[in-house]
């Protein structure tokens, strides 16, 4: 596979900070917000900082909905970041009357308040089975919504803040964390590295 | 279990670290990039860049200095120092930035807060409070801590954590730079009031006030003269309180 990699150009992430991260892999990230180029992309990455509503608005006014359900299902290779991860699901209680691409089930739910929220800050994460991409250790979240059921089909990590959540899925070249891999230092370097071995 | 963050700040001024005494008498503490790479390697859990000027040519430099850091960087970047508008956060993330720090601007028009949280979300927008002991409390000052705004610190933090800030810096005008330890009866008050991160930072000096932040409710520990001066490590720093029992990175 050549080292193409396009990063969906979702409006207000810290898109600087993730394309730091993929040139330091070796790779030339291209930003797009191209139907076309989301579906057919060697790697695409799904970054997300902002909130929910607006991000889930903003690919349905691009057009990006049907391209990324399309590349999602179709098992070829992509990685989803922190609001990325719950895009994929029905929806999140951040924005009641948005609707998520439904990729996965569920509904993405605010951390409880028995903690500081947003989670701002490192945790852990731990693979609940043997996963090629997962592995354990600390990786930097930037949450207050989390999905708490993992999906069938694709092996999962967990980590605890107040609760339970999801902090990544896995599912061959797929990958999508709640965490940032992007800012998670030579952790995130190596899990990145392994899910680019993995496309 | 989210651990405590160790926050090396680089203060800086047109590309390079500088550092006062109660934001006075700035000396040179050497190169942004070169120091936060350094920080980084040694652990550091987050990088602070704050920007001491806030003039067109000053913030020009701001950005390169945050596209040049970025680059090496991979963990989380906060940046302040200047930030009047939507547009100049904008630019900051556009350089590199993962958080925005926000301090004077906020004080003259709180709304900006709201706009701030709603562009980017409240995980990107970090309210800087600079505070002192008046004879009225603590009081919020601005532009580097010249100017009184009237305002009671905690219930700034209140407001400012309602209207989208999603996290609090709390910087104790009186101990920046003294390396006296942190005003802890400050940081106390404002981690009850609110339900955000709040990181302390003014005073540090040894490891042990760094502990007695955390205990105080810090989610996280700023420094900066503690690291730049060598006096002691982020290593060090954090092998000896997780030895002390705290929920460190290692």
């Amino acid at each position: 596979m050549t080292s193409e990699i396009v990063v969906v150009r979702t409006g207000s992430a810290n898109l600087a900070s993730v394309l730091a991260a993929l040139r330091r892999l070796g790779a030339l990230p291209r930003l797009s917000n191209n139907a076309d180029e989301v579906r057919q992309a060697d790697r695409l990455v799904l970054p997300g900082v902002g909130s929910f509503g607006a991000a889930s608005t903003n690919l349905r006014h691009a057009g990006l909905a049907d391209a990324l359900t399309d590349r999602v299902r179709s098992g070829a290779p992509f990685l989803a970041i922190c609001l990325g991860l719950q895009l994929l699901a029905e929806g999140s209680d951040e924005s009641p009357e948005a609707s998520g691409l439904g990729i996965v089930p569920g509904q993405a739910t605010r951390l409880p308040d028995t903690v500081r929220v947003p989670q701002l800050g490192w945790n852990r994460v731990t693979p609940t089975s043997g996963d090629p991409i997962l592995e354990p250790g600390y990786a930097y979240y930037a949450n207050s919504y989390a999905l708490t059921t993992p999906p069938v089909g694709w092996t999962h990590a967990t980590t605890t803040h107040g609760a339970p959540f999801v902090a990544a899925i896995s599912r061959g070249p797929q990958l999508a964390c709640q965490f940032h891999p992007e800012l998670s230092g030579q952790w995130g370097h190596d899990l990145l590295a392994r899910w680019w071995a993995a496309c | 279990m989210l651990t405590r963050r160790i926050i090396p700040c680089l203060d800086t001024r047109d590309g390079r670290v500088v550092k006062g005494v109660r934001f006075q008498g700035l000396r040179d503490a050497g190169s942004p990039v070169e120091l936060a790479a350094r920080y980084e390697r040694e652990g550091a859990d987050e990088i602070v860049i704050l920007d001491v000027v806030a003039t067109d040519r000053g913030r020009d430099h701001a950005l390169e200095t945050v596209r040049a850091v970025r680059e090496v960087l991979s963990i989380p970047l906060t940046v302040g120092g200047g930030v009047r508008e939507v547009r100049d956060a904008e630019r900051l993330l556009e350089a590199g930035a993962d958080k925005v720090g926000v301090n004077s601007a906020a004080s003259d028009d709180p709304a900006l807060l709201e706009r701030l949280a709603h562009t980017f979300g409240v995980q990107c927008v970090v309210l800087a409070i600079d505070a002192a002991t008046t004879a009225d409390g603590w009081r919020v000052f601005k532009r580097s801590g010249s100017e009184g705004t009237g305002r009671d610190a905690v219930e700034w933090a209140i407001e400012g954590t309602r209207r989208g800030a999603g996290e609090i810096l709390l910087t104790s005008i009186d101990r920046d730079g003294t390396r006296s330890g942190y005003d802890l009866a400050l940081l106390s008050a404002v981690c009850h009031a609110v339900g955000v991160p709040v990181v302390a930072s003014g005073g540090a000096r040894s490891v042990e006030d760094l502990i007695a932040a955390v205990e105080a409710g810090a989610d996280a520990v700023l420094a900066a003269s503690m690291f730049h001066d060598g006096d002691t490590t982020v290593a060090l720093v954090k092998q000896a309180m997780q030895q002390h029992g705290l929920e460190i990175r290692q």
